[in-house]
């Protein structure tokens, strides 16, 4: 069924695949090794694609590419090495074999996606990534977990037959397999780019993410944070670049994370919601379509994975070493842990796009995309979201968890292994932003851009710097409560489910009322028969032989009778 | 709480807050007279005008930390309501 004709440069995928199989036969420092080694091991590999088709096979009856190459490719894949690296050294210490043998076997399914030169190994890689992702939320180890990886796993499965739904659509209608640039202009189109909104946490299911991602361990999550959504970025480039509808789902994206950051209690929460409003400037920049708002969507989702997961790994830190998550419960762990203070407040800014972080670099490019095609609304929107996220993601995690009041909490700061893993991100946020002319040499199209130039520096630090104010002034509005709000994921969890249950009283009354009935019948049944047939019964009666001769008579008598008068 | 003996770490102390605030209203104001200095460009008209990232920062925030605040009696639920 499967031939593989052609196989120059090994598939960097299956390099983590083949690691994923390792880590649970092996143990020990063989073990760590190979989470330690595998992916780097794969990053060289990245680097070993060259552009166009590699490798191609026979599948069913389709000719599948399941390595393709491009710089844009390669950019994505190279992240997803380098957080799979940065994610084992900070999880091999602390996370069960099998979370870490899932989440490599989750990152070979990401770089899968990245090469995949047709729609079958997309959507075969898409899959893999569905099923180990959800592994790691159940990993998540408690009870809450386990559901919350079930809604997952409805949620991922639902997309992922909706995007099969759409691809055998293409297929069938064009009959091509490729991956080319396409618009949402029939059904089989619109099924694919809602199959691939929904692994980017679109409305209206982003609630998937803040569910599912705050349940799993505190290791799982920083994995969990760079993979799912980054490919749903990076399927968009490839399939929708320009598709107008996608500048206003990345906006309507970019504020839902902020309000509901803003409304939020858990500090990873917070953090999975920030995830939503940062995939929106993506996805609006994919929407904008120009090849600098590419670049921008290409360079914000790099920047992203390495400070998202740097946020991820400081809060992680908290939780792994407190137990605890919940802002009302924390504060003041500035005392006792510098290092994961100084890393989340570094992941903090560079989300926040401040001068001198990856995010100001990345960022920048996707507003001076809109600025380029005169969205004047666009832009004003983006700019005023720059804002919202530093006020949510920027200075409200790192005050309520590290600073407000002191929580009496005196917890050890970071192992080594987490503090290297951080302080490797914490380096790489700030370098990127330092020198973001050797980064934009590795985006997919020629930038001509200068990220640095003094006005444009002091825009966004009056926006910024006064976005930190307004935090302050209204400190007394974003008290924190023991509180969750409620999301899209209600009609599933609670409506749904009042439904099913309404429903199946209602069925059971019904089926109660007609057993009754049919008892009632068979009743009624039963005592007319006995009452015809029974001991006292008519038919059950003894006739006396005098009776019955004086029938006869009777009836003898009008025979003769009938007979005279006829 | 048995809050231990190093609480009053020199960051929480009433006069370091003080001095952190009069850095942070000296930086602030400093960025809005920048202005004069150095230009910024403006794509639409009104983003040149003199502190309007300033002012567009501080009021869409608060504007969004009110709209949230409304929709909390709406959203809000105890932190245990799906619990079964």
């Amino acid at each position: 069924m499967i031939t593989i004709t052609m196989t120059e440069p090994f598939a960097p995928a299956l390099i983590l695949i083949a690691a994923a199989i390792l880590i649970g036969i092996t143990r020990g420092k063989l073990r760590s090794a190979v989470v330690l080694l595998a992916p780097l091991i794969t990053l060289w590999a990245v680097w070993q694609i060259p552009d166009g088709v590699v490798s191609t096979a026979r599948f069913l009856d389709y000719t599948i590419e399941p390595v393709e190459g491009s710089p844009l490719r390669r950019l994505f894949a190279t992240i997803f090495s380098i957080m799979a690296f940065a994610g084992g050294l900070y999880a091999y210490r602390h996370a069960r074999w099998y979370e870490l043998s899932a989440a490599f076997a989750y990152a070979a399914g990401a770089i899968g996606v990245c090469f995949a030169g047709d729609l079958i190994t997309l959507f075969l890689f898409w899959e893999l990534m569905a099923i180990f992702s959800t592994v790691i939320v159940w990993c998540g180890g408690t009870p809450a977990a386990r559901k919350a990886g079930i809604r997952y796993a409805m949620m991922h499965l639902l997309g992922g037959v909706i995007l099969k739904v759409g691809i055998e659509g293409v297929v069938v209608h064009t009959g091509s397999i490729d991956i080319q640039p396409m618009l949402a202009t029939n059904f089989d189109t619109w099924m694919i780019l809602i199959g691939v909104l929904i692994n980017a946490a679109a409305p209206p299911v982003s609630a998937w993410l803040a569910d599912a991602y705050p349940e799993s361990s505190p290791t799982g999550s920083v994995f969990l944070s760079a993979f799912t959504t980054k490919t749903a970025v990076l399927a968009l480039i490839l399939l929708f670049p320009g598709e107008p509808v996608l500048i206003g789902v990345g906006l309507y994206m970019v504020m839902y994370g902020i309000i509901y950051a803003l409304l939020e209690n858990d500090a990873r929460r917070i953090l999975a919601y920030s995830i939503v409003n940062q995939v929106g400037f993506m996805v609006c920049a994919v929407g904008i379509g120009t090849q600098m708002a590419l670049n921008g969507a290409a360079a914000h989702a790099f920047a992203h994975i390495i400070y998202k997961a740097l946020l991820f790994m400081s809060a992680g830190v908290v939780v792994y070493r407190t137990g605890k998550s919940k802002c009302t419960d924390l504060g003041g762990l500035f005392r006792t842990m510098p290092l994961t203070t100084i890393c989340g407040i570094i992941g903090a800014l560079s989300i926040s796009s401040f001068p001198l972080t990856s995010g100001f670099v990345t960022k920048t490019l996707i507003s001076q995309a809109a600025i380029d095609q005169g969205m004047a609304a666009v832009y004003f929107l983006l700019a005023a979201a720059s804002a919202g996220v530093f006020l949510h993601a920027g200075i409200k995690f790192p005050w309520f968890v590290f600073f407000q009041r002191d929580s009496g909490l005196r917890p050890k700061d970071a192992p080594w292994n987490m503090g290297a893993a951080m302080v490797l991100f914490s380096a790489l946020c700030i370098v990127m932003g330092l020198f973001p002319d050797a980064f934009y040499r590795l985006l997919p199209y020629p930038v001509d851009y200068h990220a640095y130039a003094p006005g444009k520096v002091l825009y966004y630090l009056q926006l910024l710097l006064f976005s930190g104010l307004a935090f302050f002034v209204m400190l007394p509005w974003l008290k924190r409560t023991p509180t969750i709000a409620l999301d899209t994921d209600w009609i599933y969890r609670v409506a749904l489910k009042k439904a099913v249950l309404w429903g199946a009283d209602l069925l059971g009354s019904a089926q109660d009322k007609l057993r009754h009935f049919a008892s009632a019948l068979l009743q009624a049944g039963l005592e007319r028969i006995h009452r015809h047939h029974g001991p006292e019964g008519i038919h059950a009666r003894t006739w006396q032989t005098g009776n019955m001769v004086l029938w006869v008579a009777i009836m003898l008598a009008s025979y003769l009778i009938l007979y005279y008068l006829l | 709480m048995n809050l231990p003996e190093y609480d009053d770490h020199w960051l929480a102390r009433p006069r370091t807050i003080r001095l952190l605030w009069f850095i942070f209203i000296a930086v602030l104001a400093l960025t809005v007279l920048a202005q004069a200095v150095i230009k910024v460009k403006g794509y639409f008209g009104i983003d040149s005008w003199f502190g309007f990232a300033a002012g567009f920062g501080f009021a869409c925030c608060a504007a969004m930390v009110v709209f949230a605040k409304a929709l909390g009696p709406l959203l809000k639920r105890d932190d245990h309501y799906y619990d079964d």
